[in-house]
């Protein structure tokens, strides 16, 4: 698989970005860390809006930067596309011509990506002809990703773009971003300091500090391990699950999911059969019964699961890290694992209770 | 208006619009460096930029007048002598209305900003593309100031002429000074039909521009 290889020193005068990156060149990354990580210097130099001067970046076969050797790809020659926090529309053409501006000035061959499949996943056909000034916040930014995907890139670099919205409007976007990653395959890096944005959107997590590199992971590596879990809020542990939409109860308000053969209930969604949905599992919603009760239960959503390790938390819980074909988080009393008595290798089932769903963006 | 005024008037636009057009060309890459630099001479050149608006006229054509004169560094070099030239005129005008083109642009650059340049660039437009298509448009206003502030300013210049063009018919003879060879003369009839040109085509220029500002805003993003 092809992979994007980045490494940055770079001096500023309060802050020194240094780190190496190794990444596989798919999927959404997310760049995440507080405010001055160094997150946003990290995409403007991977896309070239600045040049480090010991620096070198690789994408796929294609060496964009060496500073050994002084080869340096200028950002109009590198085949990304770029959305800002802002959107930077261009406030003299109307959106239509935003659209087209990059799309005009790329090879014909090298289009792939067409206006109108563009126009309607991100849903801004009846805008075209529009003054930019005249839009809203959310319909602006969606315009400018649009203006980026006509480039036809082979990496979408976005940095932070729902960060001037309101809580509404990133809720607007959010499935835009993940539509166009699914329908058009290119490997996004997404630069954000909000979880719930990472929860709904990232594959992949780089965590920043301070300019450096803290952990490179999956969404769930990087959710499910003690050591970099803290980062993304105490009250939040837990893990996701990418589900696909098997059916719809409507008569009970109920949306049946597949997770690697097993089944998960959640409420009602708009999305159609076969869709995929990601869904967020909290530990504490997670508790653990040892074989398949006969008995009925209100508890819908009953997973088996394997025990891969307990972890000691405090003097009264565990946390019970469970394999169910991705990790799954339990937490349990201190007092609940003795009267289990499970250890590592053994078969649980998990009752599920609530399962989070369209993250609200609070964050 | 006889002969020799129609053809003061006459070299009077000529000799604004050479300025003017001199002028955007010189100007926009230095006022382009002025709004972006960071370099520490910044403010000296800024200063020399501004000289002109408080400089005297006389002061300042004086020393153009040495320095394009046979004897002068300029007039050395070039094996020339550009006093009491239009050319020499020409290169008295771009130095004396220099502020009142570099500044509006300045103003305009620097208030566009490298954002919709950044923009441009990741949508593979060249250094040249981006600069036509995206920052001169949306400095258009500074443009239009410029172009009319900088016209304007040439039309009424009198001192500096005076000490480097002197005022030769068909040369370096220009409205204003014709206006002053009226009054001197007591030919207050013709003073007044060539003043009241200036006026009414000044008054004339500043409105349309005025109106076209507010027919066509350009809006911040």
């Amino acid at each position: 698989m092809s992979r994007l290889v980045a490494q940055f020193d770079v001096r500023y005068p309060t802050f020194h970005l240094h780190l190496d990156l190794d990444i596989p060149a798919s999927g959404i990354t997310v760049l995440f860390g507080p405010s001055g990580s160094g997150k946003t210097t990290l995409l403007r130099c991977l896309a070239g809006l600045e040049r480090a001067p010991h620096g070198f970046m690789q994408f796929g076969e294609t060496v964009w930067q060496d500073e050994t050797t002084g080869r340096y790809l200028p950002l109009q020659t590198r085949p990304i596309g770029y959305v800002f926090q802002e959107p930077r529309l261009f406030p003299h053409y109307n959106v239509r011509s935003n659209l087209l501006y990059g799309y005009n000035r790329i090879r014909r061959d090298m289009r792939r990506i067409a206006i109108d499949q563009v126009v309607e996943i991100l849903g801004i056909g009846p805008l075209l002809e529009r003054r930019t000034h005249r839009l809203s916040g959310g319909e602006q930014q969606r315009v400018a990703i649009g203006r980026a995907l006509l480039t036809s890139p082979s990496l979408l670099l976005l940095d932070e773009p729902l960060a001037s919205l309101d809580i509404q409007r990133k809720q607007e976007i959010l499935p835009f971003i993940h539509r166009l990653h699914h329908e058009l395959a290119i490997p996004v890096i997404y630069v954000s300091h909000a979880i719930s944005e990472i929860l709904q959107l990232a594959d992949r997590v780089v965590l920043l500090k301070d300019g450096s590199l803290v952990g490179v992971g999956t969404l769930n590596e990087m959710l499910t391990s003690l050591q970099f879990r803290g980062s993304f809020g105490s009250h939040r542990v837990g893990a996701v699950l990418d589900a696909k939409i098997i059916g719809h109860e409507p008569q009970y308000g109920l949306t049946q999911l597949d997770f690697s053969g097993q089944r998960l209930f959640v409420p009602l969604q708009p999305s159609a059969i076969g869709e995929s949905v990601r869904v967020h599992v909290l530990s504490s919603d997670v508790s653990l019964v040892i074989g398949r009760s006969h008995s009925p239960t209100s508890v819908l959503n009953v997973l088996e699961a394997t025990v891969q390790e307990i972890r000691e938390i405090s003097q009264s819980s565990v946390e019970v890290l469970l394999d169910i074909g991705a990790p799954l988080i339990a937490g349990i009393t201190r007092k609940s694992l003795v009267t289990l008595g499970i250890k590592p290798g053994d078969s649980v089932f998990a009752h599920i209770k609530t399962v989070a769903l369209n993250e609200e963006v609070t964050d | 208006m006889t002969d020799l005024d129609l053809s003061a008037l006459w070299v009077s636009v000529q000799l604004a619009t050479t300025t003017v057009l001199v002028l955007l060309l010189v100007g926009t890459p230095l006022a382009w460096w002025l709004a972006h630099t960071r370099s520490p001479l910044r403010p000296a050149v800024e200063a020399l930029v501004a000289l002109p608006i408080v400089l005297p006229p006389t002061v300042l054509g004086f020393y153009i007048l040495i320095a394009l004169g046979p004897h002068g560094p300029f007039g050395q070099l070039m094996q020339l002598n550009l006093a009491f030239t239009f050319t020499g005129l020409v290169i008295a005008s771009v130095f004396y209305s220099m502020p009142f083109v570099i500044q509006p642009l300045q103003g305009a650059f620097e208030a566009t900003g490298t954002a919709p340049l950044e923009a441009a660039w990741s949508l593979r437009a060249s250094q040249w593309d981006a600069f036509l298509t995206v920052i001169s448009p949306i400095a258009l206003r500074g443009y239009i100031s410029a172009i009319v502030l900088g016209f304007a300013h040439t039309m009424g210049e009198f001192g500096v002429v005076l000490m480097v063009g002197g005022s030769i018919p068909g040369q370096t003879r220009v409205l204003s000074t014709t206006v002053f060879e009226h009054v001197e003369a007591m030919e207050y009839g013709q003073a007044h039909a060539l003043s009241a040109v200036l006026l009414i085509f000044s008054f004339v220029v500043l409105l349309a521009v005025y109106i076209l500002n507010r027919r066509f805003p350009i809006h911040a993003s």
